[in-house]
């Protein structure tokens, strides 16, 4: 993030800082309420109670992308949502993330061939941070999507400069 | 009333404006007049012996070398079931609205709209309902080109 860039000698260390700054993000990655098809009935298990995604500090559900961290896109994007779903990314704050879970969202599913409204995979239109692959994708899958993306946190540094509007 | 009776009630009514029926049918249905198709609905809708008072489905289908609407009457009251078919030709395919017997009829006719590029006349507001305001061609034409992008996002 650019906080701090610049303004240290080459090689200060800052992973204490580094430390802090992940784990505060990593444990609480507020997902955005966003379900566009049958995947979001999935993303609603695993946020109830017996997947219990509270666990990995991931149950708070922001009905505002401003308030948001992660956007979990869940279920088909179509043609007329990708720039509804290009404006909510550009309103979350930085750093965000976006999951794109299930086969539509990665790259059309079943709409591949014929599905004239049907956007390609979601990561034509926002960056996207993992990947979680099924139709739809179980609450463990889900939760394991989490975890990776807890992991990728993990391994930021403020003092590099990521991915446009990550860290 | 059983099917049958139907649709010799409507033959007996409508004589002429009746170009086919099939009241054998697993779904029995006549096909009307397109001039005729209003007074038709209208009938069904308000005769006592029929009161088809719940338009089930009002829809499209292609056929290359004509475009019929669809419409699936029930009657709430005798519990009885008609389809009524609608031919109209495939270049400017065009038919009075039945919005004022049914009001669901006004979105359902913006969907055969949006699909089939079926204009209804007289129809209070006639926009596309599911594809985007600015999309071109009817997706649910048999001769339908897939578009390769759409606001530069590729297809």
């Amino acid at each position: 993030m650019g906080v701090i860039e610049g303004k240290f000698e080459e090689n200060v260390v800052i992973t204490s800082l580094d430390w802090i700054f992940n784990w505060a993000r990593s444990s609480s990655p507020w997902p955005l309420s966003f379900g566009l098809a049958c995947c979001a009935i999935e993303m609603m298990a695993t946020g109830a109670a017996r997947y219990d995604l509270a666990r990995f500090g991931a149950e708070v559900f922001r009905g505002s992308p401003r308030q948001a961290d992660v956007m979990i896109v869940a279920g088909t994007v179509s043609l007329k949502m990708a720039s509804r779903l290009k404006r909510l990314y550009d309103q979350m704050a930085s750093p965000k993330y976006v999951i794109s879970m299930g086969s539509c969202a990665n790259k059309g599913g079943p709409y591949w061939k014929y599905g004239y409204h049907v956007l390609k995979g979601v990561d034509l239109v926002v960056p996207v941070d993992v990947y979680v692959p099924g139709c739809p994708p179980r609450p463990e899958s889900l939760i394991e999507g989490i975890l990776k993306l807890q992991q990728k946190i993990r391994n930021e540094t403020i003092a590099r400069k990521g991915k446009e509007g990550t860290a | 009333m059983i099917p049958q009776e139907i649709a010799a009630l409507l033959a007996e009514s409508f004589g002429g404006k009746v170009l086919e029926s099939n009241p054998d049918a697993l779904m029995a249905w006549s096909a009307v007049e397109p001039s005729s198709l209003f007074e038709v609905c209208r009938f069904f809708r308000t005769d006592s012996r029929l009161d088809m008072d719940h338009l089930e489905l009002l829809g499209g289908a292609d056929y290359k070398d004509r475009i019929e609407v669809v419409y699936i009457l029930y009657s709430m009251k005798h519990h009885h079931r008609y389809t009524i078919k609608c031919r109209l030709p495939r270049q400017a395919p065009a038919v009075q609205t039945v919005e004022s017997l049914w009001s669901v009829a006004n979105w359902h006719e913006r969907e055969a709209y949006d699909m089939f590029g079926i204009v209804f006349e007289g129809h209070s507001d006639l926009r596309r309902i599911l594809c985007p305001d600015d999309w071109e061609g009817y997706p649910l034409r048999k001769d339908y080109v897939l578009p390769t992008s759409y606001h530069d996002m590729p297809v």
